[in-house]
């Protein structure tokens, strides 16, 4: 359940920037091929910031598709699982979106 | 506990086994951790919304949320790296054998360089005992209910574990296929351990471990001829996900093809 490790590392690092302000809202970037299942980290970040000023904050998750880009035939892809397959069948294949695990703003009071 | 970066948290514990129990920051990440700071963009908004958001306002912070993490590890890094030490993160399911090898690496060394360990377990010393006894000198690390290390326990590992310079450093990451995988410990090369009693699905199942690895270590193939574990198959779903990784099943058991590891090892 590393979801709650990455929920305080958010909370940790909202409260850094946030000088004790209370935080209405955090809007985070969690892309599909992180490895952060934005239903669990939801529910952690209530946990983490019980008690802190993100306390009943609303947080809003995007959630990116991957993209990839296949340097066979130079086409780029969407992709949600970690394959690295182009539909070419070239396996040469560079993730360029998608791994992004982000805080990207926050509303304070 | 180390306001800065966390170090010694109430719930994570830090043993030494074997004599070597010292805490006195003489590894020191500096507490200078660079934290990030500037381009806070601070737009209030507009006055005609009356409601709650008149009175907020929203700032841009565009920050990794592992940037902490992140930032330890790379200090941790560096400092291994000025200190001539190889740092192996070892990563598995429990039950793999990470501990079996690690004990027969340490008996056999061939890497004419001493070995070091920090454990990494939710409970108990059992694992730095069998390391201290197989002679490696290891620093136990209890996560709790923590499932995976993270770059401020290694850190603390390390300030208690005082590595010889120029030693290898295996980090046995605590038994798990899935959170270990997104966590930085500084260390060189990432190692995956499976075996073939796990089933040979595993890297389709846990494709980010896979994703991650430098070297999957397969081991009990001396069990092969018992369990419907197809090698091949196993390899080539691993390299579906990381076409560059290394590949050297083994049995830590008996031996076989141990060599390979250790030419590997011996390469870090």
């Amino acid at each position: 359940m590393h979801e709650l490790s990455i929920a305080e590392s958010v909370v940790e690092a909202v409260r850094e920037r946030t000088a004790g302000r209370p935080v209405h809202k955090v809007r985070l970037t969690v892309g599909r091929l992180s490895g952060v299942v934005p239903e669990a980290l939801t529910f952690c970040f209530d946990l983490a910031a019980a008690g802190t000023s993100l306390e009943g904050a609303v947080l809003e998750i995007d959630a990116p598709h991957g993209r990839a880009h296949c340097r066979g035939c130079r086409r780029d892809f969407t992709m949600d699982d970690l394959i690295l397959l182009c539909d070419c069948g070239s396996a040469d294949v560079e993730v360029v979106a998608g791994r992004e695990l982000q805080v990207t703003s926050v509303e304070v009071g | 506990m180390c306001a800065t970066c966390g170090c010694g948290t109430d719930e994570v514990r830090v043993t030494s086994v074997g004599g070597h129990d010292r805490h006195d920051h003489h590894r020191q990440h500096g507490h200078d951790h660079p934290h990030q700071h500037g381009h806070d963009h601070q737009h209030d908004h507009d006055d005609d919304h009356r409601s709650v958001e008149a009175r907020t306002h929203t700032i841009e912070l565009e920050t990794s949320v592992l940037a902490k993490n992140d930032e330890l590890a790379a200090h941790t890094r560096r400092w291994l790296t000025e200190h001539g030490i190889s740092a192996v993160n070892l990563m598995s399911s429990p039950g793999a054998g990470k501990t079996s090898l690690l004990e027969r690496t340490i008996r056999e060394n061939r890497t004419g360089r001493s070995i070091a360990v920090i454990e990494g377990d939710q409970e108990t010393l059992l694992d730095a005992e069998r390391i201290r006894a197989a002679g490696a000198k290891a620093v136990q690390i209890n996560t709790g209910a923590g499932c995976h290390l993270d770059a401020t326990m290694v850190s603390s590992g390390l300030d208690r574990l005082q590595p010889e310079d120029d030693s290898v450093l295996f980090l046995e990451n605590v038994g798990n296929l899935v959170c270990p995988a997104l966590f930085d410990l500084g260390e060189a090369r990432k190692v995956v351990v499976i075996s073939v009693t796990e089933g040979d699905d595993k890297p389709l199942k846990y494709p980010h471990m896979f994703a991650a690895a430098d070297l999957v270590l397969v081991n009990k193939t001396d069990l092969l001829p018992y369990v419907d574990f197809d090698l091949d198959r196993c390899e080539k779903d691993a390299r579906s996900l990381n076409p560059g990784l290394e590949w050297v099943p083994v049995s830590v058991r008996n031996g076989v093809n141990l060599d390979a590891w250790y030419r590997w090892l011996g390469a870090v």
